[in-house]
């Protein structure tokens, strides 16, 4: 009889316990430890994203050295991708399995989706200013930045319903690299800020043929004129310049609308022509340029080593090289006067264990890819920018800034000139609301354009009718009317902190009184049981 | 006795004849086009983005990522390459080697590759096919004549191997060295005296692999013969599923 009472006493004490820990995988809230606990090893997963690039994967190892020298007692294990999508593919396959890495470099985009399970990413604003282990803490076996000291709209960014989800590790945009010698052979001059008018009507002019089909501009049977790397930030960027919709901040969609279809008429006038293409449909615009194949190429300042006759990274046969003038400009602008450019770039999450000295040690990893050392070094290794002033004004970073063109390699001038362009205009960088559902609602934008252009090419017919069906079609694929729905309903997830310590007392009392009143009923009903035997 | 063994080796023979010609009749139906369906040469003849419908054999799988399959495919004549072929992950599960599949779609070319970009799928009845590797040792360093097998499993013999950076190396994680276990295998082979570029890709031959393994054990100036799905990107660049030591 005892053990039948006490049996049912422990089901519902575990029942207890389950339901006392917060969240879908049953991990606790991450609270901070009064101290970081270093007679104790830890392992940490970290998740990197790379682009291809040799030096970045040596500058992460080197962090990781370096870090594992400050704090003996943590190892990192890195694992290497060279593409946010599959990094974000595999974070949400491990959160159903709780085997999710202890840090990651991410998009905030995706973090609004990871965080549909409940404490799976840790919030950062308490840690940030945790005056033992926060930026700048008196803990710190390293010299981090101090929060003020992060560029506060890349901060700003990492921000989801208010509350900071990660931290912004390394901030590019996007630029036009122009192949100055084949623009003014045209007869044109290239300004400062170049509009989409512009941009059109030289590729346009660009695309002379002689009878035998040879381009009379480069003497090749190839030249696509315009190329665009990433056609989710060309639609992206488009309609922020012309200040029309694309989704609300709490999520309602707001794409398809007629700014986007007269963009799209615009597009398939070029795609008709073949004036424009684009990276999905015919390759990197870098080998293109290069080649003397194409004028204009979009691609983010993170992939500036790769342009130019002179680039220190070459895809192309050396024959196929051509040489050139390369320029760097803002990407087209609808209005020259108020550029707008997007702020794009990797950003660190860190994922919620049941150990909060684990994710204790998570964090001062995270924050230690914010030291100088790493900033400095990563983001001379393509145009990127430091996300933190400590890193950008120091002597060191300044001194690479003004080598421009110095070497072909370190300092090789489209790189530095395309961190420039950011650098120069964050003020008119922006980012697109974060919400569950804003990754596909970015693949829908691109997805658009790639259609309009494939099906232009495959000679089908584009008019008002198609338009109407690619964006039913695009609606259905992407979820988006689901997306939507979700926002009207609900909104974006907020985190309204630790409930008060009066709620917790009064949750407690009322679980214990639950539980007693359970025991004595199970009691009586035994008791009944054993009588009437 | 002597009379029933003897029917009983008769009918052994009958049914032996005629599994042949069973055989001999499938071989024959392999290249087998339904109405409307491209051979390969009018597949190969077909301008880029034009509509193309082919029926052809899967030979093997890369990825399945996002609701779209890479898949070498070839008939008796050719090779398909489809590059995002929509199916689900049940579908894609089906696609085993040797299964006969119809496909429409679109006529592509990404960097010098000529593949198609499928629309939609189905699998269809009929014989299997799973090809044995063409050599294309001879025709290697002639670019034009060995495009035709673009996606085609091929072998190439008396490779040498030849360092892959200037550490020496024999081989390197991604095409710069920038990967690490798991990422493809970069390694560099010479066919009289001109240096290509092969890798095993991890999609498609994973880390526990046979060949993966073998690409990680080789020593520069060792002479291997290879077996590759033909890859093409701005020139040959092989996808090595089966390396043999000489």
């Amino acid at each position: 009889m005892m053990k039948k009472i006490t049996a049912v006493f422990l089901a519902l004490l575990m029942v207890l316990m389950m339901s006392g820990c917060h969240g879908s995988l049953g991990i606790p809230e991450f609270s901070i430890p009064e101290s970081f606990d270093t007679s104790r090893n830890y392992e940490l997963t970290f998740w990197a994203k790379n682009d291809t690039n040799k030096a970045q994967t040596d500058i992460y190892y080197q962090a990781i050295e370096d870090f594992q020298k400050a704090y003996p007692n943590i190892k990192v294990n890195m694992r290497l991708y060279t593409d946010y999508g599959r990094i974000y593919n595999d974070v949400i396959t491990n959160i159903s399995t709780n085997t999710t890495p202890n840090i990651c470099i991410t998009y905030p985009d995706h973090i609004a989706t990871y965080m549909t399970g409940s404490g799976t990413v840790v919030s950062l604003d308490q840690l940030m200013d945790d005056p033992k282990y926060g930026l700048g803490g008196s803990e710190l076996q390293f010299e981090g930045p101090t929060r003020q000291e992060i560029i506060p709209q890349f901060l700003s960014e990492c921000a989801i319903g208010g509350v900071t989800y990660a931290l912004p590790y390394m901030r590019s945009t996007e630029a036009l690299y122009i192949n100055k010698d084949f623009v003014e052979k045209l007869g044109y001059t290239v300004p400062d800020v170049v509009t989409w008018d512009w941009i059109w009507e030289v590729s346009e002019a660009a695309m002379a043929q002689d009878a035998d089909g040879t381009f009379t501009l480069n003497g090749q049977k190839v030249m696509i004129p315009f190329i665009y790397k990433s056609t989710d930030n060309m639609m992206i960027q488009y309609l922020k310049q012309m200040n029309a919709g694309y989704s609300t901040e709490d999520g309602q969609i707001e794409i398809f609308n007629d700014v986007t279809r007269e963009f799209l008429r615009e597009i398939r006038q070029h795609a008709e022509t073949r004036s424009f293409s684009t990276f999905k449909i015919s390759s990197y615009p870098a080998n293109f340029l290069n080649a003397g194949q194409c004028l204009f190429a979009v691609d983010s300042t993170a992939g500036a080593t790769w342009m130019g006759s002179h680039a220190p990274l070459i895809d192309i046969a050396p024959e196929n090289l051509v040489e050139f003038e390369t320029v760097v400009r803002p990407v087209p602008q609808a209005d020259p006067a108020n550029p707008q450019m997007i702020s794009q770039g990797p950003s660190i999450c860190i994922f919620n264990k049941a150990d909060n000295q684990e994710v204790l040690a998570s964090w001062l990893f995270a924050q230690y890819l914010l030291s100088n050392k790493v900033q400095i070094a990563y983001s001379e290794t393509e145009g990127y920018v430091p996300v933190t002033s400590k890193a950008q004004s120091s002597a060191e970073y300044q001194d690479y800034l003004s080598r421009s063109g110095e070497d072909g390699n370190a300092h090789y001038d489209i790189k530095i000139q395309a961190s420039q362009l950011l650098l120069n205009n964050v003020e008119h960088t922006f980012t697109t609301p974060v919400f569950n559902g804003s990754t596909s609602l970015r693949d829908a934008a691109g997805h658009l354009i790639e259609n309009v252009v494939l099906s232009v090419r495959r000679g089908q017919t584009v008019d008002e009718n198609y338009l109407d069906q690619l964006y039913q079609d695009t609606t259905s694929l992407y979820r988006l009317d689901q997306v939507s729905q979700q926002a009207g309903s609900s909104g974006t997830e907020t985190d309204l902190g630790p409930l008060p310590s009066a709620a917790v007392t009064l949750i407690v009392v009322l679980v214990c009184a639950w539980v007693m009143i359970g025991v004595v009923y199970l009691a009586g009903f035994l008791k009944k049981k054993k009588a009437a035997k | 006795m002597k009379k029933l063994f003897a029917l009983l080796l008769a009918a052994c023979l009958v049914v032996g004849m005629t599994a042949c010609s069973s055989n001999a009749a499938k071989e024959e139906d392999i290249n087998a086009k339904s109405e409307g369906v491209m051979t390969f040469d009018e597949y190969w003849n077909t301008a880029v983005d034009a509509p193309v419908t082919v029926e052809t054999y899967v030979q093997a799988k890369e990825s399945w990522w996002q609701d779209a399959a890479v898949v070498y495919t070839e008939d008796g004549n050719g090779a398909y390459f489809l590059y995002n072929l929509p199916c689900t992950q049940e579908e894609y599960d089906k696609l085993t080697p040797g299964t006969k599949i119809r496909v429409k779609g679109y006529k592509a070319e990404y960097s010098g590759m000529v593949e198609i970009s499928p629309e939609s799928f189905e699998i269809i009845s009929g014989p299997s096919y799973v090809a044995s590797p063409m050599d294309v040792t001879n025709i290697f360093i002639t670019e034009n004549e060995l495009a035709k097998h673009m996606g085609q499993l091929v072998t190439v013999k008396g490779l040498v191997v030849e360092p892959a950076n200037d550490a020496g190396d024999a081989f390197m994680y991604n095409w710069d060295g920038s990967g690490q276990e798991g990422s493809d295998v970069y390694f560099n082979l010479s066919l009289n005296g001109q240096v290509y570029s092969f890798n095993v890709r991890s999609y498609l031959c994973g880390p526990e692999t046979e060949v993966y393994k073998a690409a990680q054990a080789l020593q520069v100036g060792q002479t291997i013969d290879v077996e590759c799905y033909l890859y093409w990107y701005n020139g040959p660049q092989p996808r090595v599923i089966n390396i043999t030591v000489k």
